[in-house]
């Protein structure tokens, strides 16, 4: 069973949501990534998804693209990135890492170099949103043969019977993309996210994380009613900007915000 | 005939939307019901007889089709080679041939019941071109245009504006063409309900690269008839500039099983190709995925996008067409590019030669055109894509003259 299975397992048996964290890698400052790791495991993140820097992320609001330039000025590679990984496991060999990014990194890099070196330094996951299963042919069997979990969107515009293929080839989880936009630039409607967790959930076994829309604890705790697992990424992203001139202050900085989610998701979970 | 070649039209597109390798939907999820919706209608409209005529008497007596095939016998004389003969879609109504493109897809919005229209321009004549074709359906549109070529295009901008259109300039990236289309992307997923995406080149994801390839083939079905009709026999070459690769396609696209017809794609070869300043990805770039295909880029060795530079903001782009992608595989069009100073000068050239004054783009043509001409025959035939008219170039041309055009008045 792969880490991501076993971490949401776990969680289940002790009746809890999943909170996974999302940072651009390499943003503000190359070294201070694999301390803001895990500052974020320890406020409470179950899963860290680790965002792989694009010159063009087309799926992002302004927030992540502004992370993606700072990453980029720094030179932060999909090399830089894995190495990252590699010291995160230094000292946390237990949380689960999703890489999340566009396709074209990992074209370039070649899908067996990426998959082989992702699975030498750790790496559980992937999550490419530019490539939907129809385009994912070669690419799946090289990441299963990896045991790298290959997780995929679903967003408010999929169809049942689309959800239903996207289920067939999905692993480790389904993110749900809670909101019609790009990332950080709404905030998500609970009803509608409700009805379509719902029927994921009737076509799937898999966990549901939701994600996009989540600013604060309370949107946290309404979410963590209806989903698996809470996705927090704008927000993060969101502080480090804040805070990219004083970079000694981040894992601190979003450890607070990441324990205020945290804290509202367990009242929640508990109620 | 290669077998290739014989089962091209058959084979090109899959029903993926893949040319070869190249192409498909590499979109995010929100899109994709989106991007089958338009497939689909696309589908059931190319075939039907009331829509196919409503576009042929827009093309006829709104944009001004045919247009002509001139035999530009001064400038053949001058090169000393071959008959040069001249696509004049620069008198298309709106300037140049992005409007074939946006006549088709206003029409598919009309039906889709549409009502809102959003596009990306780099010259900005797609973007006048969608402006046009939305002030005629009487709905809200909205154009992205990069800072830069916001500067470098006013006039354009301006044309927009009047039309009714909000520009919205993009400040991100290199604040160029593919940062518009990243922006045009990002609006879309937003409004995707309501909003119809206008891509102004035969890039995107499936169907786009097939769809805008047919609403453009007007032009090589146009000239392949008319060179027929005039000089009795198929041309021995064909050329057009490349940004995108719309208007290139258009014309290629009929002439591809005419194997005897050589095909050249002309790059933005910027400062020079070993100078890395160049918009020129079939010379010198290399496969991956972006905006929604996979095609030839310029790009670093960890799969980041480069900026590009090329004089003019239409070929100033760091993709291409897949189509072209597959084309330059099997070998049966041939990629080269010209520097902006070859460009400028085949822009004087032709101004001054013929009396028309060309687009900074087209003129990427005309200057391989000069060089490839005199390497042929006065009995054989060179067929020029004139893709656009350079009255948006006035500013550019004028500054790179040393002139300032304020002083002019
Ligand atoms: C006159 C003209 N020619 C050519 C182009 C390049 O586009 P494409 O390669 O799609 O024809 C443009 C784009 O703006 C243009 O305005």
């Amino acid at each position: 069973m792969s880490r991501i299975s076993q971490c949401f397992e776990k969680l289940k048996a002790d009746g809890q949501t999943a909170l996974i964290s999302y940072i651009t890698a390499g943003d503000p400052e190359p070294w201070v990534t694999v301390p803001m790791l895990h500052a974020l495991v320890d406020a409470g993140a179950n899963i860290l998804e680790l965002g792989v820097p694009f010159s063009d992320p087309m799926s992002d609001g302004p927030v992540i693209q502004k992370a993606c330039e700072r990453a980029l000025k720094n030179n932060v590679s999909i090399h830089n990135v894995l190495d990252m990984v590699r010291q995160f496991r230094e000292r946390d060999t237990t949380t689960p890492i999703v890489l999340m990014g566009y396709t074209n990194p990992l074209e370039v890099m070649g899908y067996e170099t990426f998959a082989q070196k992702a699975q030498e330094v750790g790496v559980d996951g992937v999550l490419t949103v530019d490539l939907p299963p129809e385009e994912s042919e070669q690419f799946l069997p090289i990441m299963d043969k990896h045991k790298i979990d290959t997780i995929f969107l679903v967003a408010p515009t999929t169809t049942q019977e689309r959800m239903a293929y996207i289920a067939e080839h999905a692993k480790g989880f389904i993110y749900y993309v809670s909101i019609k936009g790009v990332t950080g630039t709404a905030v998500l409607d609970v009803t509608e996210v409700e009805n379509k967790t719902l029927q994921l959930k009737q076509i799937t076994d898999l966990p549901i994380g939701v994600g996009f829309g989540i600013r604060n604890g309370q949107s946290a705790a309404a979410v963590s009613k209806i989903a698996d697992a809470v996705v927090v990424g704008s927000t993060l992203v969101r502080c480090i900007e804040e805070h990219a001139e004083n970079p000694e202050a981040l894992p601190a900085a979003v450890a607070a915000i990441l324990a205020e989610m945290r804290h509202a998701i367990n009242a929640s979970d508990m109620a | 005939m290669s077998e290739k070649i014989a089962d091209y039209y058959d084979n090109y597109p899959d029903d993926k939307g893949h040319f070869g390798k190249y192409g498909g939907r590499f979109v995010g999820e929100t899109l994709m019901e989106a991007i089958y919706a338009l497939e689909e209608a696309y589908n059931h409209y190319k075939d039907d007889p009331e829509f196919q005529a409503e576009m042929d008497k827009d093309l006829a007596d709104y944009v001004g089709r045919p247009s002509p095939l001139y035999h530009a016998e001064n400038w053949s004389k001058k090169l000393g080679g071959a008959q040069i003969y001249l696509k004049r879609e620069d008198l298309n109504h709106t300037g140049a041939h992005k409007v074939n493109n946006t006549i088709g897809q206003a029409l598919l919005a009309k039906r889709m019941g549409k009502t809102r229209i959003i596009a990306e321009t780099g010259a900005g004549q797609h973007g006048v071109a969608t402006a046009t074709v939305a002030a005629r359906l009487g709905i809200e549109c909205v154009v992205y245009m990069g800072a830069e070529d916001v500067q470098r295009q006013a006039q354009n901008v301006y044309r927009m504006k009047l039309l009714g259109a909000e520009v919205i300039p993009v400040e991100s990236g290199s604040r160029t063409l593919k940062d518009a289309l990243n922006e045009a992307l990002r609006d879309w997923v937003t409004n995707v309900d309501n909003t119809f995406y206008i891509i102004g080149t035969v890039a995107g994801p499936h169907p786009y690269p097939e769809m805008v390839r047919d609403f453009q083939t007007i032009i090589g079905r146009e000239a392949r008839n008319q060179i027929l009709k005039s000089a009795g026999k198929l041309p021995d070459a064909l050329i057009a500039c490349i940004g995108g690769g719309s208007n290139a396609i258009g014309l290629f696209h009929p002439f591809i099983a005419d194997e005897s017809v050589a095909m050249y794609g002309v790059e933005g070869g910027g400062h020079g190709i070993e100078t890395g300043k160049h918009a020129a990805p079939l010379c010198a770039g290399s496969p991956g995925v972006l905006h929604g295909n996979r095609t030839y880029l310029m790009q670093d060795k960890n799969g980041q996008i480069i900026e590009t530079h090329s004089v003019s903001a239409g070929l100033d782009y760091p993709g291409v067409g897949p189509e072209h992608a597959l084309l330059k595989d099997i070998g049966r069009a041939n990629y080269v590019s010209v520097t902006d100073d070859e460009a400028l000068q085949a822009f004087h050239d032709l101004t001054r030669t013929e009396g028309i004054i060309p687009a900074l783009e087209s003129s990427h043509a005309l200057a391989y055109a000069t060089k490839l001409a005199p390497t042929m025959t006065p009995d054989q035939i060179l067929l020029v894509n004139l893709s656009g008219r350079g009255d948006k170039d006035m500013h550019t041309v004028a500054a790179l003259s040393g002139l300032n055009f304020e002083d002019q008045k």
